[in-house]
């Protein structure tokens, strides 16, 4: 590919990236919020944090082995030691280190 | 911005810098596989700054897809970021001219960061996010540039390593749940994206999910605000 091809790609894929980013605040950000902005800028993150993790899963396939069980006891054990040691590192580390030895080993 | 807030922002956006090192190591190699160099992992990791985006990059630009392609498979894989812009608008005004930085700087990651974060004590509020985005993204152009330079050294197998990325928003989804006692917003946020899943599969799921995210949200508005005091 040429070198214009390329860049003209990556320039195009990162100018809509930086619209998409800057659009709302562009749009919703004048003087004052509008209530419903205000709404949703309060009640939203909650719904995304949902969607995201949601987002990471969706290439797990319940159907065919091994059923997702792998990502099901990391993701149960990231949060039960999360809830009782509020520890994000340690929570993380020793859920990722998990995952990597079950499906490294076990399935 | 002093010492205490860079390092403040530097143990909040720990987490990240793990998943970021390794998801960007995964990019530069990948790059490097298919033809390019150091350079491109840079420029790429700088200007697009887009995790999921990069990596679809390589494949646009190795079958050689048309700019039209290029552009409506950025907008629908990167549609997300406007959600993340309308629940940040209060959060980042008057933060000057850091806040062009910012905006550009708004990853899931970074996003998911700034939302959770407490700021310390005396200090602003927009260093310590715009802090934060200058560290995640240097993660990500390091990792980007590691694996593009040295990705072939690598001999252990890193097969899983990416669920760190998992491991993270599970963790600020339990500090949020944990931190509300209005869980009607997380539960419609894993509903509808579930149900959408189910309905169009993973390619297509995103874009219906914000929408039904959205519609449900604003149709609850009411019982939402009224009971939404603990928030």
């Amino acid at each position: 590919m040429s070198h214009t091809y390329v860049i003209s790609q990556i320039a195009v894929m990162a100018i809509i990236t930086l619209a998409l980013r800057v659009a709302p605040f562009l749009i919703f950000g004048g003087k004052k919020t509008p209530p419903v902005i205000q709404f949703l800028g309060t009640y939203l993150p909650y719904a995304i944090m949902g969607m995201l993790v949601v987002y990471c899963l969706k290439d797990v396939s319940v159907i065919s082995a091994p059923h997702g069980l792998p990502e099901l006891i990391a993701i149960v054990l990231v949060a039960v030691l999360h809830i009782w040691r509020r520890n994000t590192l340690l929570s993380i580390v020793s859920g990722t280190v998990c995952y990597m030895l079950l499906i490294q080993f076990c399935f | 911005m002093s010492a205490r807030l860079l390092k403040a922002a530097i143990i909040k956006t720990l987490p990240v810098m793990a998943g970021y090192l390794a998801l960007g190591v995964g990019f530069g190699i990948l790059l490097r596989v298919n033809g390019y160099g150091v350079l491109w992992a840079i420029g790429m990791s700088i200007t697009m700054y887009a995790g999921a985006m990069q990596y679809i990059a390589i494949s646009l630009i190795t079958s050689g897809a048309s700019l039209l392609t290029t552009a409506v498979t950025t907008l629908l894989v990167n549609a997300r970021h406007l959600f993340y812009g309308i629940s940040l608008i209060d959060r980042y005004r008057g933060a000057g001219p850091k806040k062009l930085y910012m905006m550009h700087a708004l990853t899931d990651e970074t996003y998911a960061l700034v939302c959770t974060a407490e700021c310390p004590e005396g200090e602003d509020p927009h260093s310590y996010y715009f802090l934060m985005s200058v560290c995640d993204h240097i993660y990500w152009i390091c990792g980007c540039t590691l694996g593009n330079m040295l990705g072939s050294l690598i001999k252990f197998d890193t097969a899983g390593i990416d669920f760190v990325m998992t491991a993270l928003f599970v963790t600020l989804f339990v500090d949020q749940w944990l931190n509300t006692k209005e869980h009607r917003p997380a539960l419609i946020g894993i509903g509808a994206t579930v149900l959408c899943l189910l309905i169009f599969g993973s390619e297509n799921f995103l874009i219906p999910s914000m929408a039904l995210i959205l519609a449900v949200l604003l149709l609850c508005r009411k019982p939402l605000v009224k009971g939404g005091k603990s928030i």
